[in-house]
């Protein structure tokens, strides 16, 4: 059993609060990902789990048992550094045996469970290398294989693809994935790269300015996100916002005057909403449709053609609107073209940012990615 | 094509000219160890001649110039060895026991560096003819330590401070107490940085020439003041003292060719890397 | 300051004791000299006359101010590192980029040009005085002779010329170091940027070469002139001082005074001076240098 729990953690920098008071829970084998933009306190929160830093406040627990006064090494976690922080005087294989060593590990076992990890990995010709003979995925092979070789409960990952070029971090991507089912572990996985995010975890954990903005799978963040940030972090192309002014509010949702003049009913609970009132009208590029008879209208600036989609980048009347079209769409540059949305796509955002809820919750939200093979399922939130 | 070749001709000639001027003193003076002693003062001076090894011999022959030679080696590599014993411990405490005071006294380190040992001249020279130090291997070596204390904890400073802070942590969650921490990464990792320190130290020391001419007379001369003891022109010598120069800066060339790298750094102080 | 979740002591103690070694050892190297000669710069004492004693206020002062030997001094060792540094930056700087470009057996011409500076200056010394600048048998008397002109007795005629030529040729190498490992800092794109904007080798220089070795020649002046002010061993096997005065600088006349005279007090006068100069000096470099350090 390997499960976390953090509870009300704050950090302290001198005078700065960095982690503002952050609540979580990590189950057995899931696979969470911390994600968000720069200085959001990501990776101070994996460090802080891994005992590089201390917590200023709160209690970090590890299987029921609270271990903010234990050493790192004593954690019986494994941390996979971005910089793969290799050893570079020592040989692969010393590099991935060192934690045994220190503990005094006989040679033979050692070099066994070595040679398991690098089997995994498929390090085994190179165990004679130096790192730097390697290649910057062979250095992040050996960075996990070290994690691995000490068995741990958890393994934490800062940013561990980032220093790969575009095509090796698409390849490490799934090998990380089929790496997390082979070896049934639970992992915590930092990354500022929202696709890392939402093609990787079980459970995703949305952080801004040292405060949690939402926790929920790929799919839950993706169609039901609790407020402004989440919407236009998740996502890319980015969610397209308008400002709209409520026409007014019932059962079936509240009705909206977008730009243009038409109005539109999405399937939102409006709550306090009143006719007046403005909201923010959100809208995924990839939602978004080219049609005659849309509501919406606008000129295209620049096309991206990719050839299975094309992204057409549209100015309304100093308005940008992103769509993201099938590959065959045959629109030019300044075309003017029209376009609209299924209503029940849309997301309405109150003024303090946060996210009418939606009547209806997407079937794809609680379908977990995998059979977990833990005990019990159920819902996250 | 032409263009850039003949200007790359020109460059190479330029360059190898220069370097020749420059190094032609020192070249010809080992040229003129190897003379005879009626050869090295003919005029015009010659350049092609029948070496022989009669100055080298003479002057090994003398007890005393392999007593000076002994004393430079145990005043450098003495003071060098006592120093990284005790800029180690506090370089190691200021690269990763960091206090607000550190860069204070970091700073501080580097000014007792710029104090002009002739300020001092007076009250050393006092304090070591009363306490017996005068003409003592034992006195130069305390005063090299000294002397050499701030470079060797600037540039350990600067080599532990290079050691990159993941690899630490890496070794941290691998379970390293400070001990195994120390030996198994840090050393690996430090020890080209502490022998080009030790290096650099040994040849300050070794051509040190302010105490090492003030402070010894007899006993405790290191070949630089040998050497200098021979400054008034008698003309018949030349081809020995060549011999014996030679000899006394042949092994600093070498270590100095060596160190380049480290050398910068530890003469600026880390500001040019 | 690092927290450790260890439990590990961060600085404080550990951190006092590891360094207390270095540290105390500094200190008293420093205060009991200092102390010292400025305690002996208020007192009249002369080791050749231990009759004479007692405080003498600024006696020393006064008198040391009002020597004209002083000022012959002082004269000798601004013109001694001012020419220094003049020859050593200005050539320093040349040759780094010369030696920058790739040349065949570039690496052997850098040893040879490097060599000088790590001759000890006493045998530079007489390599110059024995070797290269004595009037009947020096290599430049046979140079001069060649020419048609007569040998320079160099020491004689010229004597503070000769210790600025000696003194250059040990010290160049020192600034050729420095600034080419400067040099060698230097962004290739930002090079070739300029040249498309239309920059000859000279522009380069002057627009892009020479503001970025501006750090490092500022270095390259400040540790010069700490270790220029106090210039001795090549002036004690040379000239000592002389003709006269005429090649004598503080360094050398605090000697004459501290060891032949051994005029206690006068010599600490002096010494006082000569350690505020250099502090002058010291003031722009720690600064320079603390703007370096990332602590």
């Amino acid at each position: 059993m390997a499960t976390l729990e953090l509870n009300n953690i704050v950090k302290e920098f001198g005078d700065t609060q960095v982690i503002k008071g952050v609540d979580l829970e990590v189950k057995d084998r899931e696979f969470v990902v911390f994600v968000g933009p720069s200085g959001c306190g990501k990776s101070t929160l994996l460090r802080m789990i891994a005992g590089l830093e201390s917590a200023s406040s709160g209690d970090i627990k590890v299987d029921g048992q609270r271990i903010n006064e234990v050493g790192p090494a004593e954690r019986g976690l494994a941390m996979v550094f971005q910089s793969y922080a290799l050893y570079p005087h020592m040989t692969v294989e010393d590099n991935m045996g060192f934690s045994l060593r220190l503990a005094g590990v006989p040679k033979a076992e050692r070099r066994q469970k070595v040679l398991e990890a690098a089997r995994i990995l498929q390090l085994e010709n190179l165990l004679d290398r130096k790192p730097k003979a390697l290649s910057g995925g062979q250095r992040q092979r050996v960075a996990i294989g070290r994690a691995i070789v000490r068995n741990p409960s958890i393994f934490l990952f800062d940013e561990p693809l980032s220093n790969l070029d575009a095509a090796l971090r698409v390849q490490m991507r799934i090998e990380l994935a089929r790496l997390h089912d082979e070896l049934d572990a639970t992992m915590i996985y930092v990354t500022h790269d929202q696709i890392e995010a939402m093609t990787m975890a079980d459970k995703i954990v949305v952080l801004q300015g040292g405060v949690v903005e939402q926790v929920g799978s790929p799919m839950e963040l993706y169609h039901h996100p609790r407020n402004r940030f989440v919407a236009g972090f998740i996502g890319s192309p980015k969610m397209n916002f308008t400002e709209v002014e409520v026409l007014d509010a019932n059962a079936e949702g509240v009705s909206v005057r977008l730009p243009g003049g038409s109005e539109c009913r999405v399937p939102v609970d409006g709550g306090d909403c009143r006719p007046g009132d403005t909201l923010t009208l959100g809208i995924r590029p990839e939602h978004l449709t080219l049609d005659d008879q849309g509501p919406l209208s606008g000129k295209i600036v620049v096309i991206e053609r990719l050839g299975g989609v094309t992204s057409l980048y549209l100015d309304a009347d100093g308005d940008e609107w992103i769509l993201v079209a099938d590959g065959d769409v045959s629109h030019r540059v300044h075309d003017a073209v029209r376009f609209g949305f299924e209503p029940g796509r849309a997301h309405l955002f109150a003024e303090d940012g946060l996210a009418l809820a939606s009547l209806e919750r997407h079937p794809l939200v609680n379908v977990e990615r995998k059979e977990n093979r833990a005990s019990t399922s159920g819902d996250d939130h | 094509m032409n263009q850039t070749l003949s200007k790359k001709l020109v460059l190479t000639l330029l360059a190898w000219f220069i370097a020749l001027v420059v190094f032609f003193p020192i070249f010809w003076m080992i040229l003129t160890s190897f003379k005879t002693e009626g050869e090295a003062v003919a005029t015009p001076p010659s350049l092609f001649f029948d070496p022989t090894l009669a100055g080298y011999h003479e002057v090994m022959a003398r007890a005393d110039y392999v007593k000076f030679a002994l004393n430079s080696v145990i005043v450098s590599v003495g003071s060098t060895l006592l120093a990284l014993l005790v800029a180690i411990p506090a370089a190691y405490s200021m690269a990763f026991l960091p206090t607000p005071r550190t860069r204070g006294t970091l700073l501080w380190m580097l000014s007792t560096k710029m104090l002009p040992p002739v300020g001092v001249l007076m009250p050393i020279y006092l304090i070591f003819r009363d306490l017996g130090l005068l003409d003592s291997l034992t006195g130069l070596t305390i005063v090299y330590m000294l002397m050499n204390l701030p470079i060797v904890v600037w540039m350990l400073y600067t080599f532990f401070k290079d050691v990159p802070r993941d690899i630490l942590e890496a070794g941290r969650m691998d379970g390293a107490g400070t001990l195994q921490e120390v030996l198994y990464l840090l050393m690996p990792l430090t020890l080209p940085g502490i022998a080009s320190t030790g290096l650099l130290s040994v040849i300050l020391s070794w051509n040190e020439a302010f105490w090492s001419l003030n402070l010894t007379t007899s006993d405790a001369a290191p070949l630089t003041a040998f050497i200098a003891s021979f400054s008034s022109p008698e003309g018949l010598f030349w081809a020995k003292l060549s011999a014996a120069s030679t000899m006394a800066i042949a092994p600093i060339l070498i270590l100095g060719w060596m160190t380049q790298k480290q050398m910068v750094r530890g003469l600026t102080f880390g500001a040019v890397k | 300051m690092r927290d450790r979740a260890s439990g590990r002591t961060v600085g404080g103690m550990r951190t006092l004791f590891l360094q207390a070694p270095a540290v105390s050892m500094l200190l008293l190297w420093m205060l009991v000299p200092l102390g010292m000669t400025l305690w002996f710069s208020f007192q009249r004492y002369n080791l050749l006359n231990p009759m004479i004693s007692g405080f003498a206020g600024l006696d020393n002062y006064t008198y040391l101010l009002t020597d004209p030997a002083l000022w012959t001094a002082m004269g000798n060792t601004l013109l001694l590192v001012g020419w220094v540094l003049a020859i050593t930056v200005v050539g320093g700087t040349l040759l780094a980029v010369l030696f920058q470009q790739e040349f065949f057996g570039r690496g052997i011409a850098r040893l040879l040009v490097i060599a000088p500076f790590f001759v000890m200056p006493t045998v530079s010394a007489l390599i110059w005085k024995n070797m290269m600048m004595h009037p009947v048998n020096g290599v430049l008397a046979w140079l001069f002779n060649l020419f048609g002109f007569h040998a320079v007795d160099w020491f004689s005629s010229l004597p503070l010329t000769s210790i600025v030529i000696i003194v250059s040729w040990e010290w160049l190498p020192f600034a050729l170091l420095i600034l080419l490992t400067a040099i060698q800092s230097l962004d290739d794109d930002q090079v070739e940027a300029a040249r498309m904007d239309g920059a000859g080798p000279i522009a380069i220089f002057w627009f892009i070469t020479l503001p970025h070795l501006k750090r490092a020649i500022s270095v390259v002046i400040m540790i010069e002139m700490i270790f220029l002010l106090t210039i001795f061993a090549e002036i004690f096997v040379t000239t000592s001082g002389g003709p006269g005065l005429a090649s004598t600088n503080l360094a050398y006349l605090i000697y004459i005074r501290a060891l032949l005279d051994f005029d206690v007090g006068g010599a600490s006068a002096g010494g006082v001076i000569a350690i505020i100069l250099a502090n002058i000096v010291a003031i722009f470099l720690v600064r320079t240098v603390a703007k370096n350090l990332e602590t």
